[in-house]
Formats: C-alpha cells, structure tokens, sequence
C-alpha cells in the first residue's frame, strides 16, 4: 500500500510492501538512518520518534498506521547546523559515548522540554525511562539535561 | 612580553569535546547498520535449534526456490580453513557434522532484501539428530571437557590460620548487551579480494581469521575500522564476518548482515557463569594466612578467549590484599551452552564477588570493621601478589582507596515518599516502613593489557599535514573517547591543536591490538606519544627550531617555517609500542605474568523492601585509581558506565539457560538498569605517578565493573540479613529463602 505521511515537516510517500515498522519506513525507505534499531519490541527506545505529539518507539508502531501522520525524527529536531540545546547540553556534559542511544534520547527530551521548560531531576528521569544506554551509566545525561538552558525561540 | 608560541588547546589533563559528539547526537554518524553499497545483497543466518545434534541432512532447495535468493552456503562452501578462534580456531565457520550449542550457525544465505533473506533461511530444512548435551560446568571437569585447568600454590602450603571462614558462591551469566547488535558489509574488491565493515573490537585479528577461512592472502582483505554502537567484550570474537566475506565473493555482490536482538544475544559470547569455593585463614589479629580457591567458569562450546578468563579469575582470586600461603584451582569447563567469552572485568569480576564476600565475613568472625580488615591486609607497590608471587613495581595505591571510601560521606536515610526513590520504583508496590537500608564495601583488582607473554604491541603513526597532524591508528573507538583521547595525548606531545585521529583499515596499519582488557589509552596512547614526541624532535632538529605550535617551527620567538610549508614535507612517525615484557605461569602458577595493576573500590548504599525483595540502589561511590586522568570527563564516563554494569550483575542481569538454551534473549526478557535504576555516584581519581602509560596514566575501563557488583551484593547482605552468595540477587533470593 502507498503511504503518505509528513515526516520533520515535508510530505513524502511511501510504498510498504511489508508489514514493517514506522521504523523500517524511516530507515529503509526514506534512508533517515537516525533513528536506531537495537531491539525491535519497544523496551530501548534507540527508535524513539514523536508521532502526532506523542512520543513513540517507532518499532512499535505499524507503518501502515502512520499513514496521514506527523513524525518528527532526530533529523528534525537537529538544527541546519550546530546544535539544538538539549544536543549542545549532551555533547559539553560527555553525555554520548557509542552513541546508539544518542539519538532516541534527544527526541525524548526534547519531548520533554517542549512540554516542560524546566523539569526537575525526577522528571528528567521518568522522561527518559524508556531509553536504555548501557554506556555511560546515565549520570552524564541528568547533568546534561539538568543544565539545559531552553531559550525564548523554544 | 608574553611569549608568541602558543600553548595548544585541547590536551592531556582537559576534557575536549568529542570529535564524533556531533555526528552521534544529530544521528548522522555511521554506525555498521547504517551503510550501504549499490547492489548490496541482505544475508541471514540458519542457526541450530538444539544444544547438540548431528547434522543428519541439510536441504538447500526450498530456499533456492524462492525469488530473490542469491546463495546459500553451508560448512562445505568454506573455502580455507574451516574454524576459526579467538586464540585456537576450533568454533566451525559454519557446522559440518554436529552442532554443539543452541544457536550455532549451520547455514547463510543472501538475498535481495532482508525479509526474502529470513524467510530463505527459514526455509532451509536441516534435519538433526538429537545427542545428549552436556550443559553442568563440574560434570564437565569430572569428563575432562575442559579447555584449560590452572593450579596456584604460592608459600608454605601447611600454614593455617585461627579465624576460618569458608563459603561458595555463583555467579550467573552476564551479556554485555551493547546497544548496537553485529552487522557489517562486505564489498568484493573485484579482483577476487573483500572490504569488510563490521562491528569489532579488534580488525586486524578479523582480518586473520577472514583470510584464514576464505583461504585468501593476507592482502586481498582489508578490515575497515566501522562504526560500533558499544562493546563491553561482545566484539572480540569473529560471528558474521566470514559469513558475510564468503557471501560477498561468492556472489560477486556487496553483501549485509545486521543481527535482530535475539539473534545477537546467540550471535556473541558472554560472561562466563562461575562456581567459586573459598576458604579464608587468618590469625587473631586479621592478618590473612592462607587462601584456598576452587574457580569453575563454564566456557561454552568453543574456546573462544576462556583460557584467558580462567587465568585471570585464578590469578585474581585473592583480591587486592597479601596473603602468605595460596591455593588456587581452575577450571574452564567445555560444555554444551552457549560460548563464553570476554566481558568488561574478565574473571575478575566473577572472583571478586566471592573474595569480598569472604573478606566480610572474616571480619565478621573476627568482630573486626571491613575496612580495617582491608586495609591491614591491603596489597601495594612493592608487594607480592599473593597467587602469582609477581612484585607490584608500579603505584597501587591500594591504601588510599580504602581512605577515600572512609572519607566519603554516607547519605542521609530516604525522606523523600516519591516512588521513584523507593524499592520498586513506579510499581507503588513498597511501604516506606519495610525498606532498610544497608551499606557495602569492596575492593577489587584488575591487570591493565593482556597478560602470560603474549606480545601486546599497537601500532600508531602520526602525519603532519596542511592543517596540523592525524594520528592514523586500527584502534577500535567503542564509545569510551579513544577517539578523543589519542588526539589529546598527539596535540601536547607535538605542541599544536589542530589534530585528527583517523581509524585506518588492516592495509594501511599494524595492528593496535584488541579494544580490551583496557589497554588502549596505555597501549595505543604510548605509541602516539612516542610517534608525535619523535616527529616533533625530529621537526624541529631539521629545521634548527625550538618550538612547535599551529603556527610552524619556531626559534627564539622567531617564526622560522610557516605551518603551511611544514605540512607539505610529508612529516611522519610511525610507531609500536609494547609494554613491559610478562611471562607464562610456572607449574605453580608463579611469573611476572602482568604488565600493570589498577585498584578500585566501591561503596554501596542500598534500601531494600525485605518483605518484597526490591532493591533500590541509592549510592555507588568509588576511589579509583586512574594513574593520571588524561581526560577526566571521559573517565567519569567509564567510571559510571562501569558501576552500571556493576549493578546490573549484582541486581537484575542474567541470561537464564535451560539445557543449553537460553530462556531471555529479548531486551523484554534480559533486564538491563534503566536511568531509574541509576545510583547517584561520586568518583574519586586517585592519580599517582609511575606507570609506563602515557603521561602516567592507565587503563580505567574495567575496574568500575570488578567490585562495583560485590559492594552492592554487600550492601544488600547488611540491609537483608540473607547470605546472598549467588548474583544476580533476586527478589526471591532476599524475600523466599
């Protein structure tokens, strides 16, 4: 079936052959390769996208099912050029390692600081509860988030 | 007047941004699952659905049948040699005549797409016969199925203590579980040669085997340096490699294989499972006489780098402490279970979970406080090491670590009622009322580069170019900073800051060694050390200069050779450096058998629901001892990714095995510590001069992992009141029992 979706804010169209994932749709049709694939059911959120406003494992969700939606994938939250302040914020506190996570958790708190300009330390942590990185022990990442500065133009 | 040479920006002892930070965090950077080639086949793998069988027929025909299938290949397409192995090549390519554990690779096929390529492998029938499978460690031991036994005895083998405690311990299978599964591609060159890109920890050992298998020269393979979404261990040894170089050249095509999760968990070894049996002596006043240790791991189906855990499992089996009288037995068990090999801490980890059990009940018996125990016994510079009688000639400053952890403040008892800080987190399910909360200690040692005489050597060159320098290497870059690191220790070495690290494939360079056993900053860091020191005194004679910075070659304030010109004479180095010669063990385990020593220790503080058997970990503090800290961000990030894993081990991660199979090989199933999961950690970095790494400085990767899991297990003891000698800890483990 043919697919028509928006995806980081440009209409495209999509042929799904198969009964593959929103994720397999970014990655192997539209070649967004951001978004990664460590798990395929839902439990690492390396595939995290934001759906209709809703943040989602992209694995999870039917491509046929995106069909008519928004999605924004870390391709769109990342700017022309330099860095979004939640990615500026990741990359001074050493917040990326391997860096397969990496992405997942951008989108999700970028999620986050779009809908709470100033989570605490708790809030942080349930946000990103869905996002298992196995390198850095997470500590760089809440000290990364904690001092995200979200300016005006956010 | 200031001094017109400027000093460079971004060296040793600063913490510069990573040169790949970007790229991650915008999701542009390459990893093995993200490339392509134009015509790129999909490969998939046909794995055993039995722990041991005889491979009675295989029928290729449905498979060829289907549109779309390239090739389908099985142990009789090998083209070289039909094994291969980390240190003896005696796993099958793919399996001939017997499959020995649940998952071993039986056939591969390329296809057009990754769906036709499964589905292609799914439709090949094997039919098996179904053997016994051999799946307990000590049955093994008893048939002799052992890959390797390693006896210890160091001092009078009479002497005994007053103070006895003894005690026996498991330690359940770990997998590393790095983010990224395998995957790679392989490019045919055309000419009857391969280009592989793939997920490893160490390309030119790859690159071995690749041409040992496909019968190939040395020089018609090139393994690329490729990026790797994590390690821990999981990368050393050769899975879709040669599959993917033999579909390659069979097909004439570019072919890819990515493993899904449950496939990674059966495509990787893992940490191996441990039985441990100890007995500790001391006199009244504490002094450690004597210890006794039986050691079992149970490697597996194949060798894989089990030789090697053994000898580091028994070789570490007393700890960072003195001891005058020393009984060690391993063994490393061959069985039907999947293979085992290395992981983060590398039969450290499993014996320091016993030796620190051990070491607290001592103190117990004795009516003595932990610490003291630890520090009146503590192992230091100048010491023999009680298994391997070795003299520790570099700083081990065991003692301080013991005083750091001392020094430490201990949290307050929780106040907080938000669910999140309690045992069970989000699950509601805990009372404030039924959490007690325990502290724990441990202390554990760790060598620093491979051991027993092997030649451990990397290989680095740096280049002078237009723009500044490039540190050309085969080094893998897991995600630790190597990356980073190599470029620090290149720009104070020569002066400058405008420096590259380039990853080069198994043609352009020797070899680095492997990403492990962390020695890469030493190893890998010497020789661009040692390079960008001889460029630059080399530079500078030429020219008659005394100075190097981004400007050129400076004399007396005086500019003499613009960068520009100098970056068009082709400087450069290149160099291998190799560490402080070791040696075999004797037939009593004794030698010179290592080349460093790093310590740390860990204190834990947990709460912990006894009546449920939930564990949260609140604190994980550390004192490490990091020689010199080249980059302190990144080793912050090795101490608390380390303490993670440390974590996982002592509180939720186990591959469970039923009869060779495993049971949990689903992100779902295999639990790994979320971000709630996380404890706050302190690091302290205990920097002493003296080792042979560069500017000082050794490896920091795998010591957060050795004691990390056993002052939890500690920690949860003093909260629960259980014995706990078995990791992971359950809920049953602490509720049930």
């Amino acid at each position: 079936m043919i697919v028509e979706l928006t995806v980081n804010g440009e209409q495209v169209t999509a042929r799904v052959t198969h009964p593959g994932s929103l994720l397999d749709l970014l990655r192997d049709d539209l070649g967004l390769l951001g978004s990664k694939n460590a798990c395929e059911q839902g439990e690492c959120g390396s595939c995290s996208v934001v759906l209709d406003g809703e943040l989602v494992c992209s694995c999870l969700v039917m491509a046929a099912d995106a069909a008519n939606s928004s999605v924004t994938t870390v391709e769109g939250v990342s700017p022309e050029d330099g860095l979004h302040p939640v990615q500026e914020a990741m990359h001074r506190a050493g917040a990326v390692q391997c860096g397969f996570c990496t992405p997942g958790i951008v989108v999700a708190a970028v999620d986050l600081f779009a809908r709470n300009p100033h989570p605490s330390g708790t809030e942080i942590k349930e946000a990103l509860a869905g996002n298992i990185c196995r390198c850095t022990g997470y500590g760089a990442i809440i000290r990364a988030l904690e001092a995200v500065e979200i300016g005006a133009e956010t | 007047m200031a001094p017109r040479v400027r000093a460079p920006e971004g060296g040793v002892g600063e913490s510069p941004l990573r040169p790949d930070g970007a790229a991650k965090l915008r999701g542009e950077f390459d990893y093995a699952q993200d490339l392509s080639a134009e015509g790129m086949l999909w490969a998939a793998t046909v794995r055993s659905p039995h722990a041991r069988a005889r491979i009675v027929a295989i029928d290729l025909a449905p498979a060829l049948a289907i549109g779309g299938v390239h090739a389908c290949l099985t142990a009789d397409d090998v083209p070289g040699r039909g094994t291969f192995g980390l240190e003896h090549p005696d796993q099958p390519v793919l399996a001939a005549d017997e499959v020995r554990f649940w998952g071993e690779p039986v056939a591969v096929v390329a296809a057009e797409d990754p769906d036709t390529a499964r589905r292609a492998a799914a439709a090949i029938e094997v039919r098996y016969e179904e053997l016994d499978a051999l799946t307990d460690a000590e049955e093994a031991d008893r048939s002799d199925e052992v890959f390797r036994r390693l006896r210890i005895r160091r001092g009078d083998q009479a002497l005994h203590g007053t103070v006895v405690v003894e005690g026996e311990y498991e330690v359940g299978m770990q997998d590393q579980a790095p983010l990224g599964t395998e995957a790679g591609l392989a490019i045919p060159d055309g000419e009857g040669g391969v280009d592989l890109y793939a997920t490893s920890q160490y390309v030119h050992v790859d690159h071995e085997q690749v041409v040992a298998s496909l019968g190939l020269r040395p020089e018609q393979v090139r393994a690329h340096p490729t990026g790797i979404g994590g390690a821990f261990g999981a990368r050393e040894d050769v899975n879709l490699h040669i599959h993917l170089c033999m579909l390659a050249l069979h097909t004439g095509r570019p072919v890819k294989m990515v493993y899904q999760r449950s496939e990674s968990f059966t495509g990787h070894v893992h940490r191996h499972p441990a039985w441990l049996r100890y007995r500790h002596e001391a006199d009244e006043d504490g002094r450690l006489v004597r210890v006794e240790a039986r050691v079992v791991i149970d490697g597996g189906a194949y060798a894989s780098t089990t030789s090697a855990v053994l000898a580091n499992a028994c070789y570490f089996a007393v700890g960072p402490y003195r001891s005058d009288s020393v009984s060690v037995d391993g063994v490393g068990a061959r069985t039907n279970n999947p293979p085992c090999g290395a992981m983060r801490g590398f039969g450290a980890v499993q014996v320091c979970f016993a030796y620190e059990a051990q070491m607290d009940r001592l103190a117990g018996a004795l009516g003595m406080d932990p610490l003291d125990l630890r520090e009146l016994n503590a192992l230091g510079t100048g010491d023999s090491m009680a298994t391997t009688g070795q003299v520790i000639d570099t700083p081990l400053p065991t003692l301080d670590v013991i005083k750091s952890l001392r020094a430490m403040p201990l949290p307050e008892p929780a106040t907080s009622a938000h669910h999140s800080d309690l045992p069970g987190g989000s699950g509601l399910t805990t009372e404030p009322h039924h959490v007690r909360r325990g502290v724990g200690y441990a202390l554990g040692l760790k060598n620093l580069g491979f051991s027993e005489g092997s030649d451990d050597y990397a290989q680095a060159r740096v280049r002078l170019t237009s723009e500044g320098a490039v540190v050309e290497t085969a080094a893998i870059e897991v995600g630790q900073g190597l990356v980073t690191v190599l470029g620090q220790i290149a720009r104070s070495a020569l002066g400058i800051s405008n420096v590259e690290v380039a990853h080069v494939d198994t043609s352009r360079i020797d070899s680095a060694g492997s990403t492990s056993a962390s020695r890469q900053t030493q190893l890998s860091g010497g020789a661009t050390l040692e390079a960008a020191t001889r460029l630059r005194h080399r530079v500078l004679a030429h020219h008659d200069g005394d100075q190097l910075d981004d400007q050129g070659v400076w004399r007396d304030d005086e500019l003499l050779v613009e960068w520009s010109a100098l970056g068009e004479e082709g400087w450069e180095e290149t160099v291998t450096f190799r560490h402080p010669p070791t040696t075999g063990p004797d037939e009593n385990g004794q030698g010179v058998i290592h080349a460093d020593f790093a310590v740390a220790g860990h204190r834990a503080v947990v709460d912990v629901d006894t009546e449920l058997g939930l564990v949260k970990v609140v604190r994980v503090d550390t004192a490490q001892d990091v020689g010199l800290a080249l980059n302190p961000q990144s080793v912050r990030g090795q101490i608390e990714g380390g303490i993670l894993q440390g974590v996982g081990l002592a509180v939720m991660e186990e591959l469970v095995m039923k009869e060779g199979v495993i049971l949990n090989a689903t992100f779902t199933d295999y639990l790994l510590p979320t971000i709630l999961d996380a404890p706050d950690v302190e690091a302290l970095l205990i920097e002493r001069e003296g080792s042979w790494g560069p500017f000082g400085a050794k490896g920091v990767g795998e010591p957060p992992t050795i004691s990390s899991t056993a002052a939890v297990a500690a920690a949860i003891r003093a909260a629960s009141g259980k014995e706990l000698n078995r990791v992971p800890i359950r809920p049953q483990d602490i509720a049930l029992e």
